[in-house]
């Protein structure tokens, strides 16, 4: 035990190095990101940004049940997927579609749990990336679980485990940060801390300086960014993961950032928050202030996110015929004789609705 | 090769750790105090010291971790066999396993495998205080999705966990806590039924004993009293809850068309009420009787000094069995 905490304490304000203005922050006191990083970030912010607006209307449209959008989120979602390597693991939540598209999964995959085709619609191993979490936090102590199997087998594998402000109250925040600090397990945690927790306001989910602070509690260095801010999140996020990696154990980092729509097409979010405090947070977004930093031409990048989308329409307007059997095919790795006995019920109720038909 | 020994059902389950991880370098245990004390009831006995730190482990005292921990560690290729220190303290792990455990393989399409043993000590007739003598068995086993398994000798509790641990399929592995010094000539190595199997352990004529776990042993006892008293009782072990054998257990019943079921958790909305609503639908009319349930009441387990009024025992078993309306027959 050491009495010495400060090291695992956060910055006293969040890590910015370029302003909502898109100009460099000044003493910022880490290096900006190479333009060629910052070129693909930015690229994958705009079709990200475009994904979560597609999804969101495909819901009015009524192809989708529900779509928790993580719009203005996207820098945080696009690059806790890019600092990682093949080898690594992603942990999303529900809000976190986009992450792991950006980590590979095709969008039409990464929706079918909203589509409600099937509830994990890509194969986990294929990209290394777990099926959505929507009990919150309780995918984070999966995450603890495949990097402690990957550093006993002496694999050099992080793990990312994404979660809310939220999610921090719950208990299993708690059980996952400790196993990870105690089995120096190499997952980086990162809080989007979003503001809201659908109604539910920061100061009514903790009273702690900040959430990043929570870290000191389990001996894991916490730090704060801005979670707008592509740029600052690629340079400690990537500092973190590296860390892992050196076997310097969990690092957990919180985003600033905001939920700039409501928690999901079904919620008002005007009856919890002014109008001004949006406006606020869409100055600040996080795809005008990279652009307006790279000045680029951004035709190809929107060319790309239309294609996207276009994949996902396809995607999601085709309607895939349920297959009953699927019911009971999955259970157990052999179906018992009870779920034998009910497929075969259910396929003789089908066979005589169809004889009827 | 058959080897036989005498062994408790502590140390029937020690073996079988020792023997799986052995075997099999991905079979990890863990939880709390399985390290250098070697677990509460000394099942994990010796397993750190002979197998090293990296495959017994004491972990933080928190039980949604261990199971949580545990999903992550089977899904990245290994077998972890965690232990819960007593039934009452896994109900904070019951949001992992009913939520996640129970649900990976269906979620993913099969794609997610979950072989991993959740090990827990239940029951009571050991004078144990509040918080240490749960019947959970109804929990789990109205969970689609795992694999819920009880022994009830040492032979059986060396057998079960070796399945449980080469599944490939969650188990919740319920260990009668009371049975646990119980010591009995066992038999390693042979090929014992599988998991979903009961097998019939005692032969009788006149009605017929199902239990589990815990309730066996109370229900042999029974059926020798019976044979006394010119009554031939069959005993039916379950051994597996779910998957739930019903061709053993009906074939049972309708061969003495009577029934009793002893199970020690309270009765309403249980693992009983299931075995009586099955073999009632599928063997209705070679009943020539109702079904009786012999149980613990429908209390929190009460005191130690309690206890011996609500556990089922001899005399209740045989109660019930004497109104399985034979004057009618």
């Amino acid at each position: 035990m050491t009495g010495d905490a400060d090291h695992l304490l956060p910055s006293d304000t969040p890590v910015a190095l370029i302003d909502p203005y898109g100009n460099p922050v000044a003493d910022a006191g880490r290096a900006l990101p190479d333009e060629a990083t910052l070129q693909r970030a930015l690229a994958s912010l705009i079709t990200a940004r475009r994904l979560n607006d597609q999804a969101y209307a495909l819901v009015r449209q009524g192809r989708l049940a529900v779509y928790p959008s993580s719009h203005g989120q996207e820098a945080c979602q696009v690059v806790a997927a890019q600092v990682l390597a093949d080898g690594d693991w992603l942990f999303p939540t529900y809000r976190d579609t986009v992450a792991a598209v950006e980590r590979g999964v095709d969008p039409v995959e990464a929706l079918t749990l909203l589509k409600g085709d099937w509830h994990c619609g890509w194969d986990p191993y294929e990209h290394r990336v777990a099926p959505h979490a929507t009990p919150l936090a309780t995918q984070l102590p999966h995450a603890v679980g495949v990097a402690h199997a990957a550093r006993l087998r002496g694999e050099k594998t992080v793990v990312m485990a994404l979660c809310g402000d939220g999610g921090t109250s719950e208990g299993d925040f708690h059980e996952a940060l400790n196993f990870a600090a105690v089995l120096r397990a190499p997952v980086v945690f990162l809080i989007q801390n979003n503001e809201y927790a659908i109604s539910v306001p920061l100061a009514r989910q903790t009273a702690a300086p900040s959430l990043a602070h929570k870290g000191v509690g389990y001996g894991i260095p916490g730090e704060r960014v801005d979670g707008n801010d592509a740029a600052a999140l690629l340079s400690v996020l990537g500092e973190a993961v590296e860390r892992a990696r050196a076997g310097e154990g969990p690092q957990l980092i919180e985003a600033h950032t905001y939920r700039m729509q409501a928690h999901t097409n079904a919620d008002d979010a005007t009856r919890y928050r002014n109008a001004e405090d949006v406006e606020a947070w869409v100055a600040r977004d996080p795809i005008v202030r990279l652009s307006a930093y790279l000045k680029t031409d951004e035709t190809a990048f929107r060319e790309q996110a239309e294609r996207v989308a276009e994949h996902v329409r396809d995607g999601l307007n085709r309607d895939i015929e349920p297959d009953p059997a699927l019911l009971f095919a999955h259970v157990y790795a052999t179906p018992t004789p009870q779920l034998r006995e009910q497929a075969d019920q259910l396929t003789d109720e089908l066979e005589r609705e169809g004889a009827l038909g | 090769m058959t080897v036989h020994e005498k062994l408790s059902m502590a140390q029937a389950l020690n073996r079988a750790l020792r023997d799986a991880m052995t075997e099999d370098p991905t079979v990890v245990v863990f939880g709390e105090d399985v390290g250098p004390l070697g677990g509460v009831f000394r099942i994990t006995d010796g397993l750190t010291a002979d197998f090293g730190e990296d495959r017994c482990f004491d972990t933080p005292l928190a039980e949604s971790g261990i199971v949580g921990v545990a999903v992550g560690m089977a899904m990245n290729g290994m077998r972890p066999v965690v232990e819960m220190q007593f039934d009452a303290f896994a109900y904070p792990a019951f949001e992992q396993i009913v939520s996640h455990v129970a649900k990976m393989r269906n979620r993913t399409r099969g794609r997610v495998a979950l072989p991993m043993v959740i090990r827990i000590p239940y029951a009571g007739g050991i004078g144990g205080v509040e918080h240490h003598c749960d019947s959970s068995e109804a929990y789990y086993a109205h969970t689609p999705g795992l694999h819920v398994v009880t022994p009830s000798s040492a032979t059986d509790a060396y057998a079960l966990l070796r399945e449980a641990i080469a599944s490939p399929d969650p188990v919740v592995f319920l260990e009668p806590k009371k049975l646990y010094w119980s010591k009995e000539e066992v038999e390693l190595g042979s090929r014992p039924p599988a998991i979903g199997r009961a097998v019939v352990r005692r032969e009788g004529t006149d009605a017929t004993l199902i239990a589990y776990g815990p309730g066996v042993p109370i229900a042999l006892e029974a059926a020798e009293v019976a044979d006394r008293e010119g009554r031939s009782l069959q005993v039916v072990d379950l051994r597996s809850i779910v998957p739930f054998d019903d061709e053993t257990v009906c074939a049972a019943v309708r061969s003495t068309g009577r029934a009793v079921v002893v199970a020690e958790a309270a009765g309403f909305a249980s693992v009983s009420s299931e075995i009586v609503a099955r073999v009632t639908e599928r063997c209705f009319h070679s009943l020539a009787a109702p079904i009786r349930r012999v149980t613990g009441f429908d209390i929190p387990y009460p005191p130690p000094k309690y206890e011996h009024l609500h556990l089922p025992g001899v005399d209740r078993v045989l109660d019930a069995v004497d109104t399985l309306q034979w004057e009618d027959s």
